[in-house]
């Protein structure tokens, strides 16, 4: 498995050891470590994606504001589609508090100044 | 003529960076031309996130890092002329620009910064024979099109190259509900981040299809599909391997070049390795008061990496146009010995006045579990253990100044101890 934590890459090996737990192997930083058991355990993404602004053609840009279950891209990215934000728009702006329930917010990335 | 101390041309992040480190250096007449309608750069079309790990500890889009710039260039109340596009620069540093406000200005800078950052390898400079019908972009295009304009290039796309573009629009594209059918690299290694290609192709189950290439190009007036044939080593295509993927899309993603048409028109010396103007490892080009940083210098694939640099370039640049240049000082040329390719600064100036000296490069090829390190004759500066070395990976390291007391010149050089793939 490639580390995604930050692009050094770092090639990890996750194994249990004797007492079942899992163990990580080839990472440079904490991080990989974490990263490595949780890929295999709970895997998570950022999800970044573009809202309809209301009277302007240029796109809003959005991200969760933390990782969400991988196997949920999909839910999330119909539920952003779904909205439309409406100027002024700040870095930071929560434009779906939960989505799909997964307790994370999705906010505004760029700002929208009024029409 | 306007009299300004630093110039700098391009708002991207490393004009940015640039343009603040020279305030902070205490040069008071610093200004950003910048030929788009708002700062920011390429980063404002980049939302995926990746961006800021390494200075923020926090892992932010594109607008988001440039916006940080932004706000401390706002802060420090340094001016950035938008639509503003720079024509000429001379070898008095004299600028030229344009703009539809101000019509024609002529600039006269103490110092100048170059940060006009790279542009995509057009799909002419490609020879994939076909008809030319619509359908065809570059990944940087569809990038454009999609996350500013809110436009689809298409819904069945094949891409051509695996850099990080086309990796990262693969995902945007599928995101927006194309069907990517395929990512096809000539070469047997992406030059890609390893990221990406984990987060953007296998993902998603997109096949990244290793030493194949595009060998034809179906459809009149818009692309109908795309032939995809394997390449042996020499990178020949393999008769038989022939696969017809039916698309209406063909993104290229296949390189990114250094934008240096007014660098050569200041005078300035390219490498014919990195595509950028030569530099000392303040970032001084050959033409003294002349500073480059960020991508037109060369190809970064991070841009934390863009951001330090270019304070370095920023700072020296305010202390040339404050303090006049260090006139004659001894450079220590550096060199790319084996396995590596366009080593940047290709000088190290022995009366630099920061205390640290900053190296990249990016590996000639793929080499497991190797070294590389810094050498003078039988001195090695620094060594570096790597479990793998790739063209899509740039490497960098920091070394004291001190090191390079008395030097007559430094090789960095990859050191093998297994095979080479
Ligand atoms: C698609 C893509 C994805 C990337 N992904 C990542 C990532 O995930 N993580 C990461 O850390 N880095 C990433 N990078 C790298 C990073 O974004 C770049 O290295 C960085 O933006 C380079 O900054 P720059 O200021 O040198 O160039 P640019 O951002 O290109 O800025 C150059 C500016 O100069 C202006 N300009 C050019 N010529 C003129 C002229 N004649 N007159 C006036 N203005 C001019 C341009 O309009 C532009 O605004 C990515 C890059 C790209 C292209
Ligand atoms: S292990 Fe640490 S250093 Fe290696 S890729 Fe992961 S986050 Fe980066």
């Amino acid at each position: 498995m490639i580390c995604i934590g930050c692009p050094m890459g770092c090639v990890l090996t996750v194994s249990r050891d004797g007492n079942g737990e899992l163990q990580v192997e080839g990472a440079t930083c904490g991080r990989g470590k974490a990263y490595g058991i949780k890929e295999m355990t709970a895997p998570e993404r950022t999800v970044t994606a573009l809202v309809r602004v209301e009277g302007c053609r240029q796109p809003l840009c959005v991200k969760t504001a933390k990782p969400v279950p991988k196997g949920k891209i999909f839910e999330v990215l119909e539920s952003i589609k779904a909205v439309t934000a409406v100027p002024p728009v700040n870095i930071g702006d929560v434009v779906i508090p939960d989505v799909c329930g997964t307790g994370v917010a999705v906010v505004a990335t760029r700002y929208v100044r009024r029409g | 003529m306007i009299e300004v101390e630093v110039l700098v041309v391009g708002a991207g992040p490393a004009g940015l960076a640039a343009a603040i480190a020279a305030r902070e250096a205490g040069c008071s007449k610093v200004l950003i031309l910048e030929r788009d309608d708002a700062p920011g750069g390429i980063l404002q079309q980049c939302i995926h996130p990746g961006f800021g790990l390494h200075r923020f500890k926090e892992e932010l889009t594109g607008p988001e890092y440039a916006q940080r710039f932004i706000d401390r260039v706002n802060a420090e109340n340094i001016p950035v002329q938008c639509r503003t596009m720079v024509l000429d620069i001379s070898q008095d540093r004299k600028v030229t620009a344009v703009s539809p406000e101000n019509g024609v200005q002529v600039f006269s800078a103490k110092a100048v910064v170059l940060a006009m950052g790279c542009r995509e390898r057009p799909r002419g400079a490609l020879m994939i024979p076909g008809t030319r019908p619509a359908g065809v972009y570059t990944a940087g295009t569809a990038q454009r099109l999609v996350n500013m304009e809110g436009l689809m290039p298409g819904k069945r796309v094949v891409v051509l190259g695996s850099g990080d573009i086309g990796l990262i629009m693969s995902r945007r594209m599928t995101f927006q509900g194309a069907k990517v059918l395929a990512c096809v690299e000539l070469m047997p290694y992406s030059s890609g981040l390893k990221r990406n290609i984990v987060q953007c192709l296998d993902d998603f189950g997109i096949p990244l299809l290793l030493s194949h290439t595009v060998t034809k190009i179906h459809g009149r007036e818009r692309v109908e599909g795309v032939t995809v044939m394997r390449v042996d080593e020499r990178r020949v295509p393999v008769p038989g391997s022939e696969q017809y993927f039916e698309c209406d899309t063909l993104m290229l993603s296949v390189g990114l070049i250094p934008e240096n048409e007014l660098s050569l028109k200041a005078g300035v010396k390219l490498s014919p390795v990195t595509g950028g103007p030569e530099v000392d490892d303040s970032m001084q080009t050959g033409v003294p008061g002349v500073f480059a940083c960020g991508n037109v210098l060369h190809v970064h694939d991070l841009v934390d990496y863009v951001s330090l640099e270019s304070e370095t370039a920023g700072r020296a640049a305010a202390a040339f146009a404050l303090g006049g240049g260090a006139g004659d000082v001894k450079k220590i040329p550096v060199s790319d010995g084996f396995g590596v390719r366009g080593c940047v600064p290709q000088e190290i100036s022995a009366a630099g006045s920061d205390d640290k000296v900053a190296l990249s490069f990016r590996p000639a090829g793929v080499y497991r579990k190797a070294w590389w390190r810094v050498r003078s004759g039988d001195k090695v500066l620094h060594k570096q253990f790597a479990m793998i070395l790739t063209p899509g990976e740039s490497q960098r390291v920091e070394l004291n100044r001190k090191l390079f007391e008395g030097l007559d010149g430094v090789v960095v050089e990859v050191v093998q101890s297994e095979e080479k793939q």
